[in-house]
């Protein structure tokens, strides 16, 4: 068992309204700063023990499909960082 | 016949709900704290309102992934009747025990008002009291209330027979204006597919006496208690 460092992303899905960016994306302008696009998205770096890489990225992944993410709106990127 | 209304950290109408079912309904109540279980045999369960876990992750997420709910999967499972309010609508939609998802509403701020409901269903072991088309007055408090169905594919998409209550003006019209949170289609009250499931973002309890300025909510609990009396 390796211990190794992944970072999850979860973000909503293409279409799915982003009320937070939006009203971000105001205030950006209000400051000065117009902005073409703005999208939030939501970072976990979790450390734990696996076989290697692969399983890692499967318990990962098992991690978003049971809590981390729900399927209905969002969407997760893995990278297994060491 | 008995209910459950269960209470997570962070319930916070968990009381009102009972003192509804109890004091106004006369329909025997327990509260049950979520780690003690479902061991009863109940005919209804409620999950109330509030902030279970603080809404940390996404509201109702965690409440969602306790050992209760297994419970209360039984209890629906042997079709016992299950109503989720506000925190417990969210619960249950995050349990996948209704389709879809109430998340941040579209403009991203905490309601807190009364609202028209149109009954879009009068034949369900919630609404049998109630006239189809029916337009009820029960306030809403939430910040996470928008719902979005499945989308079409993977998980089917929401079938009409599952929505139960849609916003509305005083006149019964759907309109974009009386959509206080930019729900799909005005939807705020979403059924199981088995119909005996039924996760609802405004509160019924607050609506259960004159003195609060509406009693149309109580006509939820006592239909459950109609149905439950009529099917035992």
């Amino acid at each position: 068992m390796t211990d190794f460092l992944v970072r999850i992303t979860i973000s909503l899905k293409e279409g799915v309204l982003d009320p937070e960016a939006s009203l971000i994306r105001r205030a950006l302008e209000n400051l000065g700063f117009p902005t073409g696009e703005l999208k939030t998205s939501r970072q976990f770096l979790v450390r734990f023990h696996a076989e290697n890489a692969d399983d890692a990225r499967k318990r990962a992944e098992a991690m978003c499909e049971r809590l981390l993410a729900n399927p209905v709106i969002h969407r997760y990127e893995i990278e297994v960082m060491k | 016949m008995r209910f459950a209304v269960v209470q997570f950290g962070g319930s916070n109408c968990d009381r009102d709900v009972a003192y509804a079912l109890n004091d106004v309904c006369g329909i025997d109540t327990d509260l049950v704290w979520y780690k003690d279980g479902l061991t009863r045999a109940y005919d209804a369960v409620v999950l109330p309102g509030g902030f279970s876990y603080g809404d940390y992750l996404r509201a109702g997420a965690i409440a969602a992934r306790t050992r209760i709910m297994d419970d209360v999967r039984r209890i629906a499972g042997r079709n016992g009747l299950v109503l989720g309010i506000c925190n417990g609508a969210q619960i249950l939609a995050e349990s996948g025990l209704v389709p879809g998802i109430f998340t941040i509403n579209s403009y991203p701020k905490f309601i807190c008002r009364p609202a028209h409901l149109r009954v879009e269903r009068s034949k369900t072991p919630f609404t049998l009291l109630y006239a189809e088309g029916e337009v009820v007055r029960i306030p809403i408090a939430h910040r996470e209330g928008r719902y979005i169905p499945p989308s079409a594919g993977k998980t089917g998409k929401l079938k009409e027979e599952c929505v139960a209550f849609r916003f509305c003006d005083p006149g019964g019209n759907v309109t974009p204006e009386s959509n206080p949170n930019g729900s799909y289609e005005n939807i705020t009250g979403v059924l199981s597919a088995g119909g005996n499931i039924l996760a609802m973002m405004p509160h019924p309890e607050r609506a259960s006496e004159d003195i609060l300025g509406s009693s149309d909510g109580k006509r939820i609990f006592l239909s459950m208690a109609r149905f439950i009396e009529e099917n035992s």
